[in-house]
């Protein structure tokens, strides 16, 4: 036995082993967040309490705080009992605990960091860690550099051969196509572009995977999946929250940005992806960039676009502000609060099938779901009042919440005439398997502590989604300001009008 | 919701089904799975319901339990209909048999099945010798036992090494899961090096002591010693022995375990027995054919009992194992 692929206690056929992650350590730089508060620590204890993180494991938190280790472990106990998955087990939590530190200091202290890289290095001698070190920068973008630079002066990034040192980072990667390059210039000057994880919570999603089973998997809609059956694609994430309290990360940056690029451009390229060869990181890669670089905007802009910004309302039974009276906007903030584009994918699959993107604050609903729609029937043996009430035929994959699939067909009403309306078959997660499925950050953390790296994307998608929307980013910079939607609505009048041009309408959700 | 339908049939039982189903709309069609549990009439259902009900959180199942009741009675089938929150995520059915009907549980179940959904059936103690030959288990995909809930649990395991089929399975070896675990991402680690002895002890009647030093035996094809602890709980302690040291893992309180490599700071990690609802939803995860567990029977002659080898070797001042020496020459 010379390597871990020739462990004798490894059978590929052994399916209830689970890949606990290697020694390791994690170091989060924001622990004061929202973000690591709800989900990273949570997420971690959840790990341990499903067994999957490795003996031995160390949680480091930075932040500018005065804390001493067991003030940051109380947080964290906090942030477990409130917001963890899995129920809350004592011994779990005490092995857990011996691992968690606590570094005091900001991001421009050379000093701090040189404690940190000590506290890593007596990690490695206390608890086992090996030297293998991911560091999570839960951080506005514009620190980047500076946690980045002294990460690697404080040799905290220096890897050798049988130890890692890996770096994950949040969206956004970048405001448009040159930024995003620059950012990956700075990261990648420290950290070799595999040891970079990019997280983008929505591939950590059951259902987001799932579409790839649902797709590959099955003989039954593959065939349908092209231009011949297909007539749009509409994907829709919609929020009914709006952004009071968030002006210094949105205001700026717009729905657009935020969303279409990251999220919906991954869901889109995992719809609209052929085959891939296998389910290997670099093949689901190669796949990915193949139909993001076939996929273009469609134009005149004015006409397949469309942009807006919530003003105030009843919205659910409260009164909501419209976003030039949330606190932190200026009055004349042009920040968009919904966007919605058109694509087309330029391959012999898709040709002349529009893809339908939409995001919003402040809509109707929290909602976000893919709908393939179809063709109608060439022919209908009806007369004309007995399809009436027939649509099209649609398949909806639900990403959340109540995560599942509708499919909406035709069918007889019961009756002594022949009259054929809508149903809908659904499958829910819910119903069919487990209601404890893990949560994204669980996945995606544990993805990290075994360097798999399928689920994140890469230097090259960022780049090809910018160029994608930077065409209607520059349009829209241009051109007007966005349209004003009343809060608790399905957007701008805007939004309606794209489609409807071609006699199409928004589903909804 | 619980309806109790006494002295009924089959037919009566799914008549009554659907029709709740469409006044109360509530009922999912969505199942998995058909889980048979069979049982005796006393306490053991409520028991048995419960763990598969927690189970059933994770996978959404039709639960079908056949108590079997006196059979010096005249033949009789009480049903109850569970549904609801009486049913945690899934339905459940319990079928009460009483005389001749007893022994004919399987005529009794084969109506209430789901269509096309696979069929688990399980003993949670008298497993059958057999429980492929078994009226009911042979309607199964997956037949779970549990060894260490019979009367004699090493003597339940030789029964199941004669009897495998596959779609056996049992809940003694899916209590290991977390130890093997923990054993091979050991392996996964520098050095990489042969493994030229394994020693396991536990309680003399832990089954799960005697499947882990088997599938050791099996997969590490070298002679793997199983030692007697007189207290326990279950497995108290795994060893591996390599040229450069152990890798031992010892949880002496059932709880906590402390793993142990050269060169290394000792580790502590949470190792808790595990309750048989998380054995359950385990064991519903896969429905095919457990090989790694036919291996592990298949390894279980393999087992040199009683004798600790090092102290053995030790007090006789022998030279190590052959194996060992190899390693070193």
């Amino acid at each position: 036995m010379t390597s871990a692929e020739e462990n004798p206690l490894r059978d590929p056929r052994d399916k209830r082993l689970p890949r606990i992650a290697g020694p390791c350590g994690l170091t989060i730089f924001g622990v004061t967040g929202d973000l690591s508060r709800k989900k990273l620590m949570p997420a971690i204890y959840d790990l341990a309490n499903r067994g999957l993180l490795p003996p031995g494991f160390a949680l480091t938190g930075f932040a500018r705080r005065d804390w001493e280790d067991q003030d940051f472990g109380q947080i964290v106990y906090d942030a477990v009992k409130e917001n963890a998955r899995t129920p809350f087990r004592q011994q779990v939590w005490d092995r857990l605990a011996e691992g968690i530190r606590f570094v005091s200091g900001s991001f421009d202290d050379p000093d701090a960091f040189d404690r940190l890289a000590e506290t890593v290095k007596q990690l490695d001698a206390e608890r086992g860690t090996g030297g293998n070190h991911a560091f999570y920068l839960s951080v506005p973008p514009s620190m980047f550099p500076t946690v980045l630079t002294q990460l690697s002066r404080s040799g905290l990034a220096d890897q050798s051969e049988d130890t890692w040192r890996r770096v994950v980072i949040e969206k956004p990667f970048g405001h448009d196509l040159e930024s995003a390059q620059e950012l990956n210039r700075i990261v990648n000057e420290v950290f070799p572009e595999d040891s970079v994880f990019r997280i983008d919570h929505y591939l950590g999603k059951e259902t987001v995977q799932n579409i790839l089973a649902l797709r590959f998997a099955n003989q039954m809609f593959e065939p349908l999946w092209s231009a011949h059956y297909v007539d749009h694609v509409q994907i829709t994430m919609s929020e009914d929250i709006g952004l009071g309290g968030r002006a210094g990360y949105y205001d700026g940056i717009g729905a657009a940005r935020d969303v279409i690029q990251n999220h919906l451009l991954q869901l889109m390229a995992l719809t609209a992806m052929e085959e891939p060869l296998s389910f290997s990181p670099s093949h689901l890669r190669a796949e990915k960039s193949k139909v993001l670089s076939a996929t273009k905007p469609v134009g005149p802009f004015s006409e397949t676009t469309a942009r807006g910004q919530y003003t105030g309302g009843w919205q659910g039974g409260q009164k909501v502000p419209g976003l030039h009276e949330e606190g932190g906007f200026a009055s004349d903030s042009t920040t968009e609060t919904f966007a919605a584009i058109t694509l087309e994918v330029e391959s012999r699959r898709w040709a002349g099938v529009p893809f339908y993107l939409r995001t919003g604050k402040r809509l109707g609903r929290r909602v976000t779901e893919i709908a393939v729609v179809f063709k109608r029937a060439p022919h209908l043996p009806f007369d004309d009042t007995m399809t009436e009430e027939l649509g099209q035929n649609a398949l909806v994959i639900r990403v959340q919440p109540d995560e599942g699939v509708t499919m909406r067909f035709g069918s007889k009403v019961p009756g002594t005439s022949m009259e054929v309306r809508d149903v809908t078959m659904d499958f829910g997660y819910g119903h069919s398997f487990t209601e404890s499925s893990p949560e994204a950050y669980e996945r995606l953390l544990l993805d990290v502590l075994l360097g798999e790296p399928s689920l994140f994307p890469v230097n090259e998608e960022v780049e090809l989604s910018w160029k994608i929307l930077d065409q209607v980013l520059d349009h829209w910079a241009e051109h007007g300001k966005p349209e004003q939607y009343k809060a608790g609505t399905w957007g701008p009048s805007s939004a309606e009008t794209m489609l409807a041009r071609s006699g199409r309408a928004w589903r909804r959700p | 919701m619980i309806v109790d339908l006494p002295s009924t049939t089959t037919s009566q039982v799914n008549k009554k089904m659907v029709e709740l189903r469409e006044s109360g709309g509530a009922v999912a069609l969505g199942r998995v799975l058909t889980m048979v549990i069979v049982t005796g009439d006393g306490t053991e259902p409520e028991q048995a319901i419960q763990a598969a009900n927690d189970a059933s959180r994770e996978h959404p199942a039709r639960v079908i339990v056949v108590a079997r009741g006196a059979r010096q009675a005249a033949a009789r089938l009480d049903a109850q209909i569970r549904i609801g929150g009486d049913a945690g995520a899934s339905e459940v059915l319990v079928l009460r048999l009483y005389g001749p009907l007893a022994d004919e549980g399987a005529a009794s179940v084969v109506p209430l099945l789901l269509p096309d959904a696979p069929i688990v059936v399980w003993w949670p103690t008298d497993a059958p010798a057999h429980p492929a030959h078994d009226p009911i288990g042979a309607l199964g995909h997956r037949r779970i036992t549990d060894a260490a809930a019979e009367p004699d649990p090493i003597e339940a395991l030789q029964t199941r090494v004669r009897s495998y089929v596959d779609g056996d399975t049992d809940l003694a070896w899916t209590r290991l899961t977390s130890w093997r675990a923990l054993l091979a991402a050991a392996l996964d680690q520098p050095p990489f090096e042969r493994v030229t002895g394994a020693t396991v002890t536990g309680e003399s009647d832990s089954p799960s002591t005697d499947l882990l030093a088997g599938w050791l035996a099996a997969y590490l094809q070298i002679p793997v010693h199983r030692l007697d602890h007189p207290r326990g709980p279950g497995i108290v302690s795994a060893v591996l022995e390599r040229p450069s040291g152990n890798v031992e893992i010892v949880r002496p309180d059932g709880k906590t375990g402390t793993l142990t490599q050269p060169g290394q700071p000792e580790r502590r990690v949470a190792l808790q027995r595990r309750e048989v609802r998380d054995c359950l939803a385990e064991e519903l995860r896969r429905l095919d054919a457990d090989e790694i567990y036919e291996a592990t029977l298949r390894g279980l002659p393999e087992i040199v009992r009683g004798e600790d080898p090092t102290s053995a070797a030790a007090s006789a001042g022998i030279a190590p194992h052959s194996e060992q020496a190899e390693e070193f020459s």
